[in-house]
């Protein structure tokens, strides 16, 4: 074979590292968010729902924007986290929060690489069934074994010690929003770096063309185990991160309306380009703050008018009606630039 | 003349149809080797049960003398065997560009590094980009492989596979449906596969199976009908037979 001229290989290696690039817009989102902390500190309690939410939102993403996979039971594994979180914490076998954030997430990982066999196969109909089905036999097992969750009146008792042994959790949620808003930046700065990574490129072609992706060695069955883990591990985070936050886990963090919830938030913000459960995170709880505030019986009511609306205006794709959004978003401003012809990019990188 | 994969009385049976019948088929190291036959002859089913995306309901499949028949799909990828498809089975969201980068990070087992960003090694970089300017490709490098005009997406399905580096390539028609001002392209793509790599080819056009093939094998009703020298089956009143009878047919 020929070589190729050193232009189109610099030009293709832009290209390539195109999608992994930081946008602007990107930084903005993450100032904002830290600058939160000063800004709005009567607001801190919601925050600190919204970013515990936001990162299991994330946890869904990466497996169905990423992978391809559904799961209407991803509360399973939110709800592992809060109760070992909870757990550990009332029986004070490990005090210190952040290291028990990490067990709680541990514990997720392993429920979810022990449950990815069972999505492995099937349509999306088998794998909402037994996702959901899943989640349900761990609510069920929380609520016989009384003795260790409290049962149906949940983990009464549990005291959270203070973070890193310094930091109190206050009744304001100050401590608790700048804990989950760091939480959260560190695992989505992970998560951001796997989904543009090689890894992160073979799950795409995998949720895009599964026969091809084995057709060219690629051992699908094995990315989809991967990729259902470390999602595990991230909800069993945002679930413990809730326990922390209000020092309580109830039967609820199971529940079937936490799953369908999440599935909500998450195509409020669409799925596939990480920020879609931060921003559906945002909007849900907004809404359903200002809504039941409004009318505390009938919030859900707008909220299920909302989700209509967006199905209708996303039509084919349900995961992408923000696409033409973010598409004029971006002809706006830098991609122009961006997708210049690969002459010029070259030239300019030579010289 | 070394025998590269065989299969041995391969035998697939789907509820009561015999797709593949006691079928031994021996491929030599570096050959050409055609598999023709009329439609619903089993063709696409043998090369099926050779790559593990189906199983056999017995015999056996050898590869370089090791028993293959249990390996799944990307197994057989990794010891070598690749295949093309009829109809295109490419990544339809991804570029090109992605695409055979993705198929040479597989191939150097580079698939699992979730740390590194797409793009960061320059060689692999430079060897996506060789395969794609060899097949006529680097005008589309970064488009969408959903909008490329079908020719380029058939000649992607070979690249593909060559960015695997087969040892032995199951070509399953490869210049279907391309229009005949574009077919050369096709044609040349496969002509200049490296002489070292064992192809058995699947084809309908009896001009490309000669012009292509040192040996050619015919199959019909799933089983092994006639073998041998495109001199020998040309000749064969057999296999004129089953071709003028088709022809009859369908007329």
């Amino acid at each position: 074979m020929t070589t190729p001229a050193r232009l189109t290989i610099v030009a293709a290696t832009e290209w390539l590292s195109e999608r992994a690039r930081w946008h602007p817009l990107e930084f903005l989102f993450w100032i904002a968010a830290f600058a939160a902390i000063y800004l709005m500190p009567s607001r801190h309690l919601i925050l600190t729902e919204i970013a515990w939410l936001g990162l299991f939102a994330l946890s869904l993403d990466l497996i169905l924007g990423y992978a391809g996979i559904i799961s209407l039971g991803h509360a399973a594994f939110f709800g592992l986290g809060a109760y070992t979180a909870a757990l550990l914490a009332k029986h004070e076998i490990i005090n210190e929060p952040a290291a028990a954030l990490l067990i709680a997430g541990v514990a997720a990982m392993a429920l979810g690489f022990l449950t990815s066999f069972l999505v492995l196969r099937g349509s999306d109909l088998t794998r909402l069934m037994v996702t959901l089905g899943v989640a349900l036999v761990l609510r069920e097992l929380a609520n016989r074994n009384g003795w260790l969750t409290g049962g149906a009146d949940g983990l009464q008792g549990v005291t959270i010690k203070p973070l890193l042994g310094t930091f109190r959790f206050d009744m304001f949620g100050h401590t608790g929003y700048i804990y989950c808003l760091t939480v959260l930046f560190i695992l989505f700065l992970l998560a951001r770096r796997m989904v543009n990574s090689p890894f992160g490129l073979s799950l795409l072609s995998v949720k895009d063309n599964p026969l091809r992706a084995s057709a060219i060695g690629i051992s699908v069955d094995a990315r989809l185990v991967a990729v259902y883990t470390v999602a595990a591990g991230y909800a069993g985070i945002a679930g413990a991160l809730l326990a922390q936050t209000t020092a309580f886990a109830s039967l609820e963090v199971f529940s079937f309306d936490r799953s369908a919830d999440l599935l909500l938030v998450l195509i409020i913000g669409g799925a596939g380009y990480l920020y879609g459960g931060l921003i559906g995170a945002i909007v849900f709880k907004i809404m359903q703050d200002y809504l039941s505030a409004l009318t505390p019986q009938y919030w859900p009511f707008w909220i299920g008018l909302v989700l209509v609306v967006i199905v209708l205006v996303g039509r084919d794709r349900i995961t992408s009606w923000t696409a033409p959004i973010r598409l004029f978003a971006e002809r706006l401003n830098w991609r122009a630039l961006k997708r210049r012809p690969a002459a010029s990019i070259t030239e300019e990188h030579l010289s | 003349m070394t025998i590269v994969l065989e299969t041995i009385e391969l035998t697939k049976r789907f509820a009561g149809i015999l797709a593949t019948n006691n079928v031994s088929l021996e491929l030599t190291r570096g050959s050409r080797h055609a598999l023709i036959g009329p439609n619903g002859a089993g063709k696409t089913t043998l090369i099926n049960l050779l790559t593990g995306v189906q199983r056999p309901t017995s015999g056996r499949i050898v590869f370089d003398g090791e028993d293959i028949g249990k390996l799944s799909t990307h197994e057989r990828v990794r010891r070598g065997i690749v295949r093309t498809f009829q109809i295109n089975q490419l990544f339809s969201e991804l570029t090109p560009l992605e695409t055979i980068g993705l198929a040479v990070s597989e191939r150097r087992g580079q698939g699992l590094d979730w740390w590194r960003i797409v793009g960061s090694r320059p060689d692999l970089v430079t060897e996506a980009v060789e395969i794609l300017e060899h097949f006529r490709l680097t005008d589309v490098i970064d488009k969408r492989t959903a909008i490329l005009p079908y020719g380029k997406q058939r000649l992607l399905e070979i690249a593909v596979a060559i960015a695997c580096r087969p040892r032995v390539l199951l070509l399953d028609e490869p210049a279907a449906g391309v229009p005949e001002d574009e077919r050369h392209e096709i044609l040349a793509a496969v002509a200049a596969l490296p002489a070292d790599v064992t192809v058995l080819l699947i084809e309908h056009d009896m001009d490309i199976v000669f012009s292509f093939a040192d040996r050619i094998s015919v199959l019909v009703n799933g089983a092994l009908f006639v073998e041998g020298s495109p001199e020998e089956v040309a000749r064969d009143p057999r296999v004129k037979a089953v071709y003028l009878g088709e022809e009859l047919a369908d007329g």
